[in-house]
Protein backbone atom coordinates (compact mmCIF):
# COMPACT_ATOMS: atom_id res chain seq x y z
CA UNK A 1 0.00 0.00 0.00
CA UNK A 2 1.21 3.46 -0.95
CA UNK A 3 -0.42 6.30 1.14
CA UNK A 4 0.64 9.89 0.05
CA UNK A 5 -0.82 11.96 2.94
CA UNK A 6 -0.95 15.85 1.99
CA UNK A 7 3.07 15.57 2.16
CA UNK A 8 5.31 16.58 -0.32
CA UNK A 9 8.57 14.96 -2.30
CA UNK A 10 9.39 18.92 -2.19
CA UNK A 11 8.66 19.98 0.58
CA UNK A 12 10.26 17.76 3.73
CA UNK A 13 8.85 20.02 6.27
CA UNK A 14 5.57 19.13 6.01
CA UNK A 15 4.35 16.14 7.52
CA UNK A 16 5.26 13.64 5.19
CA UNK A 17 4.14 9.69 5.37
CA UNK A 18 4.90 8.72 2.62
CA UNK A 19 6.30 5.00 3.47
CA UNK A 20 5.90 2.42 1.33
CA UNK A 21 4.64 -0.32 2.66
CA UNK A 22 3.08 -3.79 2.00
CA UNK A 23 -0.74 -3.37 3.87
CA UNK A 24 -0.06 -6.53 6.50
CA UNK A 25 -2.68 -9.05 5.56
CA UNK A 26 -4.66 -8.23 8.45
CA UNK A 27 -5.69 -4.90 8.19
CA UNK A 28 -6.22 -5.95 3.94
CA UNK A 29 -8.19 -8.88 4.89
CA UNK A 30 -10.10 -6.82 7.15
CA UNK A 31 -10.86 -4.15 4.59
CA UNK A 32 -11.96 -6.49 2.27
CA UNK A 33 -14.27 -8.10 4.69
CA UNK A 34 -15.64 -4.58 5.27
CA UNK A 35 -16.32 -3.22 1.87
CA UNK A 36 -15.55 -3.96 -1.33
CA UNK A 37 -11.65 -4.21 -2.52
CA UNK A 38 -10.30 -0.88 -3.27
CA UNK A 39 -7.39 -0.13 -5.44
CA UNK A 40 -6.88 3.56 -5.49
CA UNK A 41 -8.38 5.91 -2.59
CA UNK A 42 -8.72 9.58 -2.23
CA UNK A 43 -9.48 10.96 0.71
CA UNK A 44 -10.68 14.80 1.06
CA UNK A 45 -8.28 15.60 -1.50
CA UNK A 46 -8.02 19.84 -1.64
CA UNK A 47 -5.24 21.46 -3.56
CA UNK A 48 -4.27 25.39 -3.49
CA UNK A 49 -2.81 27.41 -5.80
CA UNK A 50 -1.34 30.95 -4.89
CA UNK A 51 -1.50 33.53 -7.68
CA UNK A 52 -1.14 36.84 -8.02
CA UNK A 53 -5.06 37.79 -7.12
CA UNK A 54 -5.24 35.52 -4.18
CA UNK A 55 -5.47 31.87 -3.09
CA UNK A 56 -6.95 29.74 -5.87
CA UNK A 57 -8.71 26.09 -5.32
CA UNK A 58 -8.68 23.99 -7.82
CA UNK A 59 -9.53 20.87 -5.78
CA UNK A 60 -12.19 21.17 -2.97
CA UNK A 61 -12.42 17.83 -0.89
CA UNK A 62 -12.55 15.38 -3.04
CA UNK A 63 -13.55 11.54 -1.90
CA UNK A 64 -13.15 8.51 -4.15
CA UNK A 65 -12.90 4.51 -4.27
CA UNK A 66 -11.82 3.29 -7.55
CA UNK A 67 -11.91 -1.06 -7.40
CA UNK A 68 -9.31 -3.12 -8.87
CA UNK A 69 -9.30 -3.61 -12.74
CA UNK A 70 -11.91 -1.19 -13.11
CA UNK A 71 -11.63 1.55 -15.97
CA UNK A 72 -12.66 4.68 -14.04
CA UNK A 73 -13.56 8.17 -15.79
CA UNK A 74 -12.95 11.32 -14.35
CA UNK A 75 -15.03 13.89 -16.61
CA UNK A 76 -15.03 17.90 -16.23
CA UNK A 77 -14.84 20.87 -18.22
CA UNK A 78 -11.32 22.46 -18.79
CA UNK A 79 -9.90 23.80 -15.58
CA UNK A 80 -11.94 21.82 -13.24
CA UNK A 81 -8.52 20.62 -11.99
CA UNK A 82 -8.95 16.80 -13.30
CA UNK A 83 -5.46 17.10 -14.55
CA UNK A 84 -4.29 18.34 -10.77
CA UNK A 85 -5.95 15.18 -9.52
CA UNK A 86 -4.35 13.17 -11.66
CA UNK A 87 -0.55 14.69 -11.33
CA UNK A 88 -1.14 14.34 -7.53
CA UNK A 89 -2.19 10.39 -8.28
CA UNK A 90 1.00 10.22 -10.01
CA UNK A 91 2.71 11.72 -7.14
CA UNK A 92 3.93 15.12 -9.72
CA UNK A 93 1.74 17.42 -7.50
CA UNK A 94 1.47 17.41 -3.66
CA UNK A 95 -2.10 18.33 -1.92
CA UNK A 96 -2.74 20.87 0.27
CA UNK A 97 -4.73 18.13 2.23
CA UNK A 98 -6.40 14.94 2.01
CA UNK A 99 -4.80 11.66 1.14
CA UNK A 100 -4.01 9.04 -2.18
CA UNK A 101 -3.85 5.75 -1.30
CA UNK A 102 -2.88 3.18 -3.65
CA UNK A 103 -2.59 -1.10 -2.64
CA UNK A 104 -0.14 -2.87 -3.64
CA UNK A 105 -0.18 -6.29 -5.58
CA UNK A 106 2.97 -6.58 -6.23
CA UNK A 107 6.10 -5.04 -4.15
CA UNK A 108 8.29 -5.31 -7.37
CA UNK A 109 6.17 -3.51 -9.68
CA UNK A 110 6.23 0.46 -10.42
CA UNK A 111 3.13 2.21 -8.52
CA UNK A 112 1.80 4.59 -11.26
CA UNK A 113 2.59 5.06 -15.54
CA UNK A 114 1.20 8.17 -17.22
CA UNK A 115 0.56 8.39 -20.33
CA UNK A 116 0.43 12.13 -20.82
CA UNK A 117 -1.14 14.58 -22.95
CA UNK A 118 0.23 16.04 -26.01
CA UNK A 119 3.77 14.90 -27.15
CA UNK A 120 5.07 12.70 -24.51
CA UNK A 121 7.94 10.51 -26.56
CA UNK A 122 11.42 11.78 -26.57
CA UNK A 123 12.09 12.56 -30.37
CA UNK A 124 15.80 12.02 -29.40
CA UNK A 125 14.91 8.52 -28.77
CA UNK A 126 13.38 6.36 -31.45
CA UNK A 127 10.36 4.09 -30.90
CA UNK A 128 12.33 1.07 -29.45
CA UNK A 129 13.85 3.14 -27.25
CA UNK A 130 11.09 4.90 -26.34
CA UNK A 131 9.09 2.11 -25.51
CA UNK A 132 11.61 0.79 -23.47
CA UNK A 133 12.18 4.05 -21.26
CA UNK A 134 10.71 3.29 -18.36
CA UNK A 135 11.95 -0.69 -18.34
CA UNK A 136 15.81 0.80 -18.84
CA UNK A 137 15.37 3.12 -15.93
CA UNK A 138 14.48 0.38 -14.34
CA UNK A 139 17.07 -1.26 -14.85
CA UNK A 140 15.10 -4.38 -16.26
CA UNK A 141 17.58 -7.31 -17.63
CA UNK A 142 17.98 -6.67 -21.75
CA UNK A 143 16.23 -9.94 -22.56
CA UNK A 144 13.01 -9.31 -20.83
CA UNK A 145 13.05 -5.54 -22.13
CA UNK A 146 13.42 -7.18 -25.58
CA UNK A 147 10.31 -9.54 -25.00
CA UNK A 148 7.87 -6.70 -23.33
CA UNK A 149 9.06 -4.05 -25.48
CA UNK A 150 8.41 -6.39 -28.94
CA UNK A 151 5.07 -7.94 -27.52
CA UNK A 152 3.82 -4.17 -26.97
CA UNK A 153 4.75 -2.62 -30.30
CA UNK A 154 3.36 -5.17 -31.71
CA UNK A 155 0.23 -5.04 -29.90
CA UNK A 156 0.21 -0.85 -30.76
CA UNK A 157 1.22 -1.95 -34.76
CA UNK A 158 4.32 -0.29 -34.27
CA UNK A 159 6.34 -3.30 -34.84
CA UNK A 160 7.85 -2.33 -38.19
CA UNK A 161 8.42 1.40 -36.96
CA UNK A 162 10.78 0.53 -34.17
CA UNK A 163 13.74 2.17 -35.91
CA UNK A 164 12.19 5.38 -36.91
CA UNK A 165 12.04 8.80 -34.87
CA UNK A 166 9.35 10.16 -33.34
CA UNK A 167 9.35 13.44 -36.32
CA UNK A 168 8.69 10.59 -38.70
CA UNK A 169 5.27 9.94 -36.82
CA UNK A 170 2.05 10.89 -37.04
CA UNK A 171 0.12 12.38 -33.91
CA UNK A 172 -2.01 8.92 -33.58
CA UNK A 173 1.23 6.93 -34.27
CA UNK A 174 3.27 9.14 -31.47
CA UNK A 175 0.38 8.61 -28.86
CA UNK A 176 0.43 4.68 -29.99
CA UNK A 177 4.27 4.75 -28.95
CA UNK A 178 3.06 6.31 -25.45
CA UNK A 179 0.74 3.80 -25.28
CA UNK A 180 3.00 1.14 -25.75
CA UNK A 181 5.92 2.71 -23.33
CA UNK A 182 3.05 3.08 -20.58
CA UNK A 183 2.12 -0.70 -20.80
CA UNK A 184 5.31 -1.90 -21.11
CA UNK A 185 6.29 -0.40 -17.89
CA UNK A 186 3.37 -2.87 -16.14
CA UNK A 187 2.57 -0.69 -13.15
CA UNK A 188 -0.31 -1.29 -10.41
CA UNK A 189 -2.44 1.25 -12.33
CA UNK A 190 -2.39 3.45 -15.49
CA UNK A 191 -2.56 7.03 -15.39
CA UNK A 192 -4.18 8.70 -18.37
CA UNK A 193 -3.96 12.47 -18.88
CA UNK A 194 -6.62 12.99 -22.21
CA UNK A 195 -4.00 11.35 -24.15
CA UNK A 196 -6.15 11.21 -27.11
CA UNK A 197 -7.28 15.01 -26.81
CA UNK A 198 -5.09 16.54 -29.54
CA UNK A 199 -6.14 13.65 -32.19
CA UNK A 200 -8.35 14.11 -35.24
CA UNK A 201 -11.85 12.25 -34.67
CA UNK A 202 -10.97 9.13 -36.97
CA UNK A 203 -7.48 8.22 -35.19
CA UNK A 204 -9.06 8.90 -31.81
CA UNK A 205 -11.79 6.27 -32.13
CA UNK A 206 -8.87 3.72 -33.22
CA UNK A 207 -6.88 4.53 -30.32
CA UNK A 208 -9.54 4.26 -28.18
CA UNK A 209 -10.89 0.89 -29.73
CA UNK A 210 -6.67 -0.32 -29.72
CA UNK A 211 -6.49 0.83 -25.71
CA UNK A 212 -9.60 -1.42 -24.75
CA UNK A 213 -7.87 -4.27 -26.52
CA UNK A 214 -4.53 -3.79 -25.04
CA UNK A 215 -6.30 -3.44 -21.65
CA UNK A 216 -8.26 -6.33 -22.07
CA UNK A 217 -5.24 -8.57 -21.98
CA UNK A 218 -4.70 -7.83 -17.79
CA UNK A 219 -7.11 -5.31 -16.82
CA UNK A 220 -5.44 -3.31 -15.14
CA UNK A 221 -6.83 -0.35 -13.32
CA UNK A 222 -6.91 2.66 -14.75
CA UNK A 223 -7.46 6.85 -14.51
CA UNK A 224 -8.74 8.17 -17.16
CA UNK A 225 -9.49 12.00 -17.36
CA UNK A 226 -11.14 13.75 -20.37
CA UNK A 227 -13.12 16.83 -21.26
CA UNK A 228 -15.12 14.53 -23.69
CA UNK A 229 -18.20 12.49 -22.29
CA UNK A 230 -18.13 10.31 -25.67
CA UNK A 231 -15.25 9.52 -24.77
CA UNK A 232 -16.45 8.77 -20.88
CA UNK A 233 -18.85 6.51 -21.47
CA UNK A 234 -16.67 4.72 -24.94
CA UNK A 235 -13.85 4.08 -22.30
CA UNK A 236 -15.34 3.50 -18.45
CA UNK A 237 -17.09 1.35 -16.25
CA UNK A 238 -17.88 4.30 -13.99
CA UNK A 239 -17.27 8.17 -14.48
CA UNK A 240 -17.09 10.60 -12.06
CA UNK A 241 -18.38 14.22 -12.91
CA UNK A 242 -16.90 17.10 -11.52
CA UNK A 243 -17.82 21.11 -11.05
CA UNK A 244 -15.88 23.93 -12.34
CA UNK A 245 -13.80 25.62 -10.30
CA UNK A 246 -13.28 24.78 -7.37
CA UNK A 247 -13.24 21.18 -9.08
CA UNK A 248 -15.66 19.02 -6.67
CA UNK A 249 -17.31 15.64 -7.32
CA UNK A 250 -20.51 16.35 -9.16
CA UNK A 251 -22.24 12.64 -9.70
CA UNK A 252 -21.14 9.57 -9.86
CA UNK A 253 -22.45 7.30 -13.01
CA UNK A 254 -22.36 3.44 -13.60
CA UNK A 255 -21.77 2.61 -17.10
CA UNK A 256 -23.91 -0.19 -18.04
CA UNK A 257 -22.28 -1.90 -20.77
CA UNK A 258 -20.50 -4.78 -20.60
CA UNK A 259 -16.89 -6.00 -21.94
CA UNK A 260 -15.26 -6.46 -24.56
CA UNK A 261 -16.49 -3.62 -26.21
CA UNK A 262 -16.41 -2.68 -30.05
CA UNK A 263 -16.35 1.51 -29.95
CA UNK A 264 -18.62 1.56 -33.19
CA UNK A 265 -20.98 -1.17 -32.72
CA UNK A 266 -21.83 1.25 -28.79
CA UNK A 267 -22.29 4.39 -30.07
CA UNK A 268 -25.01 2.42 -32.27
CA UNK A 269 -26.77 1.76 -29.16
CA UNK A 270 -29.93 3.64 -28.16
CA UNK A 271 -28.94 3.85 -24.72
CA UNK A 272 -25.13 4.84 -25.41
CA UNK A 273 -26.84 8.21 -26.71
CA UNK A 274 -29.11 8.42 -23.76
CA UNK A 275 -26.18 7.81 -21.32
CA UNK A 276 -24.16 10.29 -23.18
CA UNK A 277 -27.46 13.00 -22.98
CA UNK A 278 -27.90 12.45 -19.03
CA UNK A 279 -24.01 13.11 -18.25
CA UNK A 280 -24.29 15.70 -20.70
CA UNK A 281 -26.90 17.39 -18.85
CA UNK A 282 -24.98 17.21 -15.48
CA UNK A 283 -21.56 18.91 -17.15
CA UNK A 284 -24.00 22.00 -18.96
CA UNK A 285 -24.43 23.82 -15.82
CA UNK A 286 -20.48 23.47 -14.88
CA UNK A 287 -19.33 23.88 -18.49
CA UNK A 288 -21.25 27.46 -18.38
CA UNK A 289 -20.30 28.45 -15.37
CA UNK A 290 -16.38 27.45 -15.99
CA UNK A 291 -16.81 29.91 -19.22
CA UNK A 292 -18.41 32.39 -16.93
CA UNK A 293 -15.88 32.17 -14.58
CA UNK A 294 -13.22 33.04 -17.22
CA UNK A 295 -14.74 35.88 -19.14
CA UNK A 296 -13.03 38.92 -18.35
CA UNK B 1 7.85 -4.96 -43.58
CA UNK B 2 4.95 -2.18 -45.27
CA UNK B 3 6.52 -1.76 -48.60
CA UNK B 4 4.31 1.42 -49.44
CA UNK B 5 5.19 2.39 -45.77
CA UNK B 6 9.04 2.01 -46.29
CA UNK B 7 8.63 3.37 -49.68
CA UNK B 8 7.55 6.97 -48.66
CA UNK B 9 10.15 7.32 -45.77
CA UNK B 10 12.68 6.91 -48.26
CA UNK B 11 11.07 8.98 -50.97
CA UNK B 12 11.28 11.67 -48.11
CA UNK B 13 15.00 10.85 -47.04
CA UNK B 14 15.85 11.20 -50.34
CA UNK B 15 14.64 14.85 -50.81
CA UNK B 16 15.89 16.16 -48.08
CA UNK B 17 19.17 14.50 -49.11
CA UNK B 18 19.81 16.55 -52.36
CA UNK B 19 18.68 20.01 -51.12
CA UNK B 20 21.44 19.51 -48.14
CA UNK B 21 23.62 18.73 -50.51
CA UNK B 22 22.51 21.56 -53.01
CA UNK B 23 23.13 23.85 -50.23
CA UNK B 24 26.25 22.77 -49.16
CA UNK B 25 27.68 22.96 -52.81
CA UNK B 26 26.89 26.36 -53.07
CA UNK B 27 28.20 27.31 -49.54
CA UNK B 28 31.81 25.85 -50.73
CA UNK B 29 31.25 27.67 -53.78
CA UNK B 30 30.54 31.30 -52.61
CA UNK B 31 34.40 31.64 -51.17
CA UNK B 32 35.94 29.83 -54.16
CA UNK B 33 33.95 32.59 -56.34
CA UNK B 34 35.39 35.94 -54.02
CA UNK B 35 39.28 34.49 -54.51
CA UNK B 36 38.76 34.32 -58.48
CA UNK B 37 36.96 38.11 -58.86
CA UNK B 38 39.89 38.96 -55.75
CA UNK B 39 42.64 37.44 -58.88
CA UNK B 40 40.85 39.20 -61.64
CA UNK B 41 41.18 42.68 -59.49
CA UNK B 42 44.66 42.60 -58.63
CA UNK B 43 45.75 41.74 -62.17
CA UNK B 44 43.22 44.68 -64.07
CA UNK B 45 45.00 46.79 -61.15
CA UNK B 46 42.04 47.45 -59.59
CA UNK B 47 43.32 46.91 -56.16
CA UNK B 48 47.17 48.18 -54.79
CA UNK B 49 48.81 44.41 -54.98
CA UNK B 50 51.31 45.67 -52.21
CA UNK B 51 47.96 45.52 -49.24
CA UNK B 52 46.15 42.60 -50.84
CA UNK B 53 48.23 40.84 -53.30
CA UNK B 54 46.69 38.09 -55.04
CA UNK B 55 45.69 34.70 -54.11
CA UNK B 56 48.12 33.14 -57.03
CA UNK B 57 50.71 35.05 -54.95
CA UNK B 58 49.63 33.90 -51.62
CA UNK B 59 49.32 30.27 -52.36
CA UNK B 60 52.51 29.91 -53.68
CA UNK B 61 54.05 31.69 -50.71
CA UNK B 62 51.82 29.18 -48.40
CA UNK B 63 53.29 26.29 -50.81
CA UNK B 64 56.96 26.82 -50.34
CA UNK B 65 55.83 27.45 -46.63
CA UNK B 66 54.07 23.99 -46.40
CA UNK B 67 57.08 22.21 -48.32
CA UNK B 68 59.53 23.53 -45.65
CA UNK B 69 57.21 22.39 -42.91
CA UNK B 70 57.24 26.05 -41.26
CA UNK B 71 53.70 26.45 -42.16
CA UNK B 72 52.45 23.31 -40.49
CA UNK B 73 54.88 23.77 -37.24
CA UNK B 74 52.54 26.52 -36.30
CA UNK B 75 49.35 25.60 -37.57
CA UNK B 76 49.99 22.36 -35.28
CA UNK B 77 50.67 24.66 -32.61
CA UNK B 78 47.45 26.37 -32.60
CA UNK B 79 45.48 23.56 -33.42
CA UNK B 80 47.19 21.56 -30.04
CA UNK B 81 46.37 25.40 -28.07
CA UNK B 82 42.68 25.17 -29.91
CA UNK B 83 42.30 21.42 -28.98
CA UNK B 84 42.82 21.83 -25.04
CA UNK B 85 41.43 24.90 -24.57
CA UNK B 86 38.44 23.52 -26.30
CA UNK B 87 38.49 20.68 -23.80
CA UNK B 88 39.11 22.72 -20.95
CA UNK B 89 37.02 25.38 -21.54
CA UNK B 90 33.87 23.20 -23.11
CA UNK B 91 33.43 20.37 -20.75
CA UNK B 92 33.13 22.53 -17.38
CA UNK B 93 30.58 24.28 -19.09
CA UNK B 94 28.56 21.85 -20.39
CA UNK B 95 28.05 20.04 -16.87
CA UNK B 96 27.80 23.43 -15.01
CA UNK B 97 25.18 24.94 -18.04
CA UNK B 98 23.50 21.86 -17.44
CA UNK B 99 23.30 21.71 -14.15
CA UNK B 100 22.30 25.53 -13.87
CA UNK B 101 18.95 24.24 -16.54
CA UNK B 102 17.84 21.39 -14.03
CA UNK B 103 18.45 23.17 -10.70
CA UNK B 104 16.92 26.97 -9.75
CA UNK B 105 19.50 26.62 -6.55
CA UNK B 106 22.53 26.54 -8.90
CA UNK B 107 21.16 28.85 -11.59
CA UNK B 108 20.38 31.18 -8.66
CA UNK B 109 24.16 30.92 -7.64
CA UNK B 110 25.85 31.27 -10.92
CA UNK B 111 23.45 33.16 -13.21
CA UNK B 112 24.43 36.75 -12.04
CA UNK B 113 28.14 35.41 -12.14
CA UNK B 114 28.14 34.67 -15.95
CA UNK B 115 26.24 37.48 -16.44
CA UNK B 116 28.98 39.81 -14.73
CA UNK B 117 31.51 38.21 -16.47
CA UNK B 118 30.87 37.51 -19.69
CA UNK B 119 30.55 41.19 -20.98
CA UNK B 120 34.47 41.63 -20.24
CA UNK B 121 36.41 41.38 -23.55
CA UNK B 122 38.48 38.11 -23.50
CA UNK B 123 41.02 40.13 -25.07
CA UNK B 124 40.68 43.23 -22.03
CA UNK B 125 41.60 40.12 -19.66
CA UNK B 126 44.99 39.22 -21.67
CA UNK B 127 47.80 40.64 -19.03
CA UNK B 128 46.26 39.27 -16.45
CA UNK B 129 46.11 35.95 -18.04
CA UNK B 130 49.74 36.02 -18.87
CA UNK B 131 50.22 37.63 -15.41
CA UNK B 132 48.41 34.04 -13.78
CA UNK B 133 49.64 31.56 -16.45
CA UNK B 134 52.98 33.18 -17.35
CA UNK B 135 53.89 33.11 -21.66
CA UNK B 136 53.83 29.69 -21.98
CA UNK B 137 51.44 26.99 -23.18
CA UNK B 138 49.32 27.41 -20.42
CA UNK B 139 48.38 30.81 -20.78
CA UNK B 140 46.75 30.58 -24.67
CA UNK B 141 45.38 27.75 -23.71
CA UNK B 142 43.67 29.55 -20.74
CA UNK B 143 42.18 32.41 -23.07
CA UNK B 144 40.64 30.03 -25.69
CA UNK B 145 39.25 28.05 -22.62
CA UNK B 146 37.41 31.20 -21.67
CA UNK B 147 35.92 32.28 -24.40
CA UNK B 148 34.89 28.66 -25.03
CA UNK B 149 33.24 28.43 -21.87
CA UNK B 150 30.85 31.11 -21.98
CA UNK B 151 28.85 30.07 -25.02
CA UNK B 152 28.69 26.36 -24.57
CA UNK B 153 27.40 27.12 -20.90
CA UNK B 154 24.91 29.35 -21.60
CA UNK B 155 23.66 27.74 -24.33
CA UNK B 156 23.42 24.44 -22.39
CA UNK B 157 21.11 26.25 -19.64
CA UNK B 158 18.81 27.96 -22.48
CA UNK B 159 18.84 24.16 -24.25
CA UNK B 160 17.53 22.89 -20.58
CA UNK B 161 15.02 25.37 -19.93
CA UNK B 162 13.88 25.04 -23.29
CA UNK B 163 13.15 21.35 -22.70
CA UNK B 164 9.52 20.52 -22.86
CA UNK B 165 8.70 20.35 -18.92
CA UNK B 166 6.47 17.11 -20.32
CA UNK B 167 9.39 15.77 -20.47
CA UNK B 168 11.04 16.04 -17.88
CA UNK B 169 7.51 14.30 -15.78
CA UNK B 170 8.35 11.77 -17.63
CA UNK B 171 11.29 10.99 -16.29
CA UNK B 172 9.91 11.89 -12.88
CA UNK B 173 7.25 9.66 -13.18
CA UNK B 174 9.28 6.70 -14.43
CA UNK B 175 11.47 7.35 -10.77
CA UNK B 176 14.44 8.14 -12.99
CA UNK B 177 17.60 9.43 -10.59
CA UNK B 178 19.37 12.42 -11.02
CA UNK B 179 21.76 10.43 -13.36
CA UNK B 180 19.01 9.15 -15.17
CA UNK B 181 17.53 12.30 -16.03
CA UNK B 182 20.95 14.00 -16.94
CA UNK B 183 22.22 12.00 -19.08
CA UNK B 184 18.41 10.13 -21.05
CA UNK B 185 16.74 13.55 -20.87
CA UNK B 186 18.97 17.00 -20.17
CA UNK B 187 21.50 16.45 -21.97
CA UNK B 188 20.02 14.91 -25.41
CA UNK B 189 17.19 17.43 -25.17
CA UNK B 190 19.84 20.46 -24.56
CA UNK B 191 22.08 18.81 -27.93
CA UNK B 192 20.44 21.35 -30.37
CA UNK B 193 21.59 24.21 -28.22
CA UNK B 194 24.96 22.85 -26.91
CA UNK B 195 26.23 22.24 -30.77
CA UNK B 196 25.13 25.98 -31.44
CA UNK B 197 27.49 27.38 -28.22
CA UNK B 198 30.15 24.68 -29.63
CA UNK B 199 30.08 26.34 -32.90
CA UNK B 200 29.81 29.87 -31.59
CA UNK B 201 32.28 28.68 -29.17
CA UNK B 202 35.21 27.38 -31.42
CA UNK B 203 34.95 31.13 -33.41
CA UNK B 204 35.82 32.83 -30.29
CA UNK B 205 38.56 29.99 -29.61
CA UNK B 206 39.96 31.16 -33.49
CA UNK B 207 39.93 34.80 -32.28
CA UNK B 208 41.40 34.67 -28.89
CA UNK B 209 43.82 32.38 -29.96
CA UNK B 210 45.23 34.64 -32.52
CA UNK B 211 45.27 37.67 -30.01
CA UNK B 212 46.97 35.34 -27.84
CA UNK B 213 50.07 34.06 -29.77
CA UNK B 214 50.58 37.60 -31.29
CA UNK B 215 52.00 38.47 -27.29
CA UNK B 216 55.09 36.68 -26.49
CA UNK B 217 54.57 33.26 -28.74
CA UNK B 218 57.49 31.75 -30.50
CA UNK B 219 54.66 29.61 -32.30
CA UNK B 220 51.04 29.27 -33.92
CA UNK B 221 49.32 31.62 -36.56
CA UNK B 222 49.45 34.01 -34.54
CA UNK B 223 52.78 34.58 -34.19
CA UNK B 224 53.30 33.98 -37.89
CA UNK B 225 50.63 36.97 -38.59
CA UNK B 226 52.70 39.31 -35.90
CA UNK B 227 55.91 38.33 -36.78
CA UNK B 228 55.26 38.86 -40.74
CA UNK B 229 54.03 42.36 -39.68
CA UNK B 230 56.93 42.87 -37.88
CA UNK B 231 59.35 42.17 -41.28
CA UNK B 232 56.66 43.64 -43.25
CA UNK B 233 56.22 40.42 -45.34
CA UNK B 234 52.67 41.17 -46.76
CA UNK B 235 52.50 37.78 -48.09
CA UNK B 236 53.15 35.65 -45.13
CA UNK B 237 50.74 37.86 -43.37
CA UNK B 238 47.92 36.51 -45.81
CA UNK B 239 49.33 33.09 -45.33
CA UNK B 240 48.64 32.99 -41.87
CA UNK B 241 45.14 34.86 -42.42
CA UNK B 242 43.99 32.03 -45.00
CA UNK B 243 45.00 29.36 -42.24
CA UNK B 244 43.08 30.60 -40.20
CA UNK B 245 40.06 30.88 -42.31
CA UNK B 246 40.42 27.85 -43.36
CA UNK B 247 40.09 25.67 -39.88
CA UNK B 248 37.59 28.01 -39.22
CA UNK B 249 35.78 27.12 -42.33
CA UNK B 250 36.94 23.58 -41.67
CA UNK B 251 35.58 23.59 -38.21
CA UNK B 252 32.53 25.24 -39.33
CA UNK B 253 31.57 22.17 -41.74
CA UNK B 254 33.03 19.44 -39.69
CA UNK B 255 30.61 20.53 -36.53
CA UNK B 256 27.34 20.65 -38.98
CA UNK B 257 28.45 16.75 -40.02
CA UNK B 258 28.88 16.13 -36.10
CA UNK B 259 25.15 17.53 -35.78
CA UNK B 260 23.43 15.61 -38.28
CA UNK B 261 24.74 12.84 -36.49
CA UNK B 262 24.63 13.21 -33.03
CA UNK B 263 21.13 14.91 -33.48
CA UNK B 264 19.38 12.87 -36.39
CA UNK B 265 15.60 14.05 -34.65
CA UNK B 266 16.10 17.37 -35.74
CA UNK B 267 13.31 17.47 -38.86
CA UNK B 268 15.50 19.46 -41.53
Amino acid sequence: MVRRMGAGLRHPAIRRRAALTMADAADRSARSAGDAPTKIRLRHLTKHFVTRRGALTALDDVSLDIAPGSFFMIVGPSGCGKTTLLRIVAGLETPSGGAVEIMRADPKKPINTMIFQGDSIFPWMNVWNNAAYALTIRGVAKPEIRDIVGHYLERTGLTRFADAYPHQLSGGMKQRVAVARAFANDPEILLMDEPFSALDEQNKTLLQQELLRIWEEDRKTVLFITHSVDEAVTLGDRILVMTAQPGRAKAMVDVPFGRPRDVLELRARRDYGELVHRIWADLRDEVERARAGSAP
Amino acid sequence: MSAAVEKTIAISERRGFLARHGYQLLSIASPVVLLVLWEISVRLGLVDARFFPAPSVVLTTLWSMARSGELWLHTEASLLRLFWGFLAGGIPALALGIAMGLSPFMRAIFEPLIAATYPIPKSAIMPLILLIFGLGEASKVAMVAIGVFFPVAMNAVTGVLEINRIYLDVGRNCQASRWQMFRTIALPGALPFIMTGIKLGVGLGLILIAISEMLGAKSGLGYLIWNAWEILDVNTMYVGLFMIALIGFLFTHLLNALERWIVPWKAR
